[in-house]
């Protein structure tokens, strides 16, 4: 159990002699803390993995040093950093029984078999796979293959983090619910580092106490869900985080308004114009727009979107389009006109796809 | 379902294949069956012989079941012994290829070699390089002390055989294998260096299991094609010195061809052609049952 330090971590792929190296991982710096849960999140060759691989030891970095407490691991085998990896599709020895998967990483490192049995079955205990030790691994299904790989990584008490790679790739999404909330228990009951890459927001959002999103190599924000949804520090995190998406109008700035073609935001706080050239857009989630008969700023109903659990409604404001949340009392149609109200403090301007903060009037 | 049209019309256009068939196998097959069950006194006169061929045949007192008992016991031989090295030779030459570079094609092309080598043109390398007058391996034997000569001698017959095939076929299984190793997903070794295994725990545990569905094959088409040697073995040795390397189909053509008995040598091709089914066959359902019983 350590906390992971990345000191100005990279890795760049060399190119062509003479060109720019091309970064599959920007630099980062960031500490993750003994006991918490992680998760990495972002499109596909945004470089999740990369970093994931970096500190599991499969790829070494190009650049910065990668730390567990003091100790600097940069350069140290997989084997010798004491990490378990559950990677995307199960990995387990096929003419091995469960219990002998489960055993494989501590007879691998010498211990007596008293001691192996005794942890073999703690572990079992955690992750319910008591009761099919005595079986062939290969015969189970694909979500109590992937419980086997935790379990290996698992049964080493002196584990500093445990590393997961997409890990519900290949799970039935009824069963995903189930071990997603069985990785959860395992974290609060061994209180270990736990680091967790996914494409899939609501994995991450569930699973993590932190979420890093990152795109293109970079790390665009690393946060609470609550962050990430309420405080969006880069336009592809309102983006990318909550379904649907954050809606995005060009904007200019003039004292505490945003001014969008005809209509104008009341920002409730003083932005300082931003330089000439630069983009300024304005942001806010259709969760917190409600469109209303009346009031606001005038909108017209282009169309509906029934969720079920909840109405959206598409507008056109002027030349755009933004998505609002239709309230259930309120009758609307398509050609009607209505009223759009966000409450400021939802409001988020961004320039050049940072996310800036006002100063209060 | 029930509304589609019943019709056997489709049988006509099976027809051609069928008559193709008739043709090129069940008709010279029914032939040999016909002679094994007739004998002649010449003059193209045949009449009923019943099942005598085949009692004379699997009777090892009689002289043509001695024959055949020997030479099936000395190909069973050589198909465990070659098979014996060729197997885990091949592994262990596939395990050793490289997985990425300019290197994986040469190596590959280099192994392939002896396989797109024509069976006689082996035989030919293989029995002058025999030779203790010429040849690079006999003379170099003899020229240090080793007595090796392939004429006279059946140990030194049986080792160029053995060698000759071990050249010509370990190929084939270190390439199966190689495909075997390639589809093993990285993930696999990942997963084993941090679990701490050993090289040789990670080929015992991971590779080898893998690569059972691709040796299965391996084993099917070298036990088959080693049974039923004839071309190389023919050309280095002739089935000599003496008997020492007369396998069953050496034999079966001295039979046929050489002493024209066709009665014998009809029971003999049948009873051949039977072991060899019914070996591989055995081979075949032990193995994937094998399979399945350990997915259970």
């Amino acid at each position: 159990m350590a906390n992971v330090t990345l000191d100005h971590v990279a890795h760049a792929y060399p190119g062509a002699p003479g060109a720019a190296p091309t970064y599959a991982l920007k630099p980062i710096d960031h500490m993750w803390r003994n006991g918490r849960a992680y998760a990495l999140l972002g499109p596909s060759g945004c470089g999740k993995t990369t970093l994931l691989n970096i500190i599991s030891g499969l790829v070494i970095p190009s650049e910065g040093r990668l730390l567990f407490d003091d100790r600097d691991v940069t350069r140290l085998s997989t084997e010798k950093r004491n990490i378990a990896q559950v990677f995307q599709f199960p990995v387990i020895y096929d003419t091995m029984t469960v219990a002998e998967n489960l055993a494989f990483p501590l007879k691998n490192r010498g211990m007596d078999r008293a001691s192996i049995e005794r942890r073999v079955g703690e572990i079992a205990d955690l992750l319910d796979l008591r009761p099919v030790l005595k079986r062939r691994a290969r015969g189970l299904t694909a979500d109590a293959k992937q419980k086997i790989s935790l379990g290996r990584g698992l049964v080493r008490a002196d584990v500093s983090a445990v590393l997961f790679d997409e890990p519900l790739t290949v799970i039935d999404p009824a069963l995903k619910w189930e071990l997603r909330s069985k990785l959860k228990a395992v974290h609060q009951a061994l209180d270990m580092l736990m680091i967790y890459v996914t494409h899939d927001q609501v994995e991450a959002l569930t699973f993590a106490d932190e979420v890093v999103v990152m795109k293109d190599g970079e790390v665009l924000q690393i946060g609470t869900p609550a962050d990430l949804f309420e405080r969006p520090a880069h336009s592809f995190v309102g983006y990318f985080i909550g379904s649907p998406g954050m809606n995005f109008l060009p904007a200019s700035l003039a004292g505490g308004r945003a001014v969008v073609g005809e209509a104008a935001f009341d920002l409730g706080a003083q932005y300082d114009a931003p330089a000439a050239g630069k983009r300024v857009e304005l942001g806010f989630r259709p969760d917190y727009a409600t469109l209303l008969p009346a009031g606001g700023l005038p909108v017209r109903v282009l169309r509906i979107e029934d969720l079920g659990r909840r109405r959206l409604a598409r507008l056109g404001m002027g030349a755009h389009e933004v998505v609002a949340t239709l309230p259930p009392d309120v009758d609307l149609a398509p050609g009607d006109a209505g009223g759009l109200h966000v409450p400021r403090e939802h409001l988020h301007v961004f320039v050049d796809d940072l996310r800036i903060e006002g100063r209060s009037a | 379902m029930m509304d589609k049209p019943w019709s056997n019309r489709a049988w006509f256009f099976v027809i051609p294949v069928l008559v193709v068939v008739l043709f090129s196998s069940l008709l010279p097959m029914m032939t040999v069956v016909n002679y094994s069950v007739q004998d002649t006194m010449g003059q193209n006169h045949f009449f009923w012989n019943g099942a005598a061929w085949f009692q004379n045949l699997l009777d090892p007192t009689t002289d043509i079941g001695g024959r055949f008992a020997s030479a099936l016991v000395r190909n069973l031989i050589f198909s465990f012994v070659v098979l014996m090295i060729e197997l885990p030779l091949g592994i262990a030459v596939a395990i050793c290829i490289p997985r990425h570079g300019w290197k994986v094609g040469a190596t590959l092309v280099l192994i392939a070699l002896p396989l797109l080598i024509p069976w006689t043109v082996v035989g030919t390398i293989w029995e002058i390089f025999a030779r203790q007058d010429i040849g690079l391996l006999g003379a170099a034997l003899n020229g240090i002390g080793v007595h090796y000569n392939d004429t006279q001698d059946p140990t030194s017959a049986w080792a160029t055989i053995v060698m000759m095939d071990v050249w010509h076929w370990t190929g084939m299984i270190a390439l199966l294998s190689y495909a075997g190793l390639k589809a093993i997903p990285d993930a696999f070794y990942q997963a084993a260096r941090i679990d701490g295994a050993s090289r040789w725990s990670v080929f015992r545990n991971i590779e080898l299991p893998k690569l059972q569905k691709v040796l299965v094959i391996a084993v099917l088409l070298r036990f088959m094609e080693s049974f039923m040697i004839y071309t190389e073995p023919s050309v280095v040795t002739g089935g000599g010195p003496g008997e020492a390397t007369s396998f069953l189909s050496l034999d079966l053509v001295k039979i046929a061809l050489g002493q024209v008995d066709l009665g014998n040598a009809a029971a003999m091709s049948i009873v051949y052609y039977l072991i060899t089914l019914t070996i591989c066959w055995i081979f075949f359902t032990i193995m994937t049952q094998l399979d399945q019983r350990k997915g259970a």
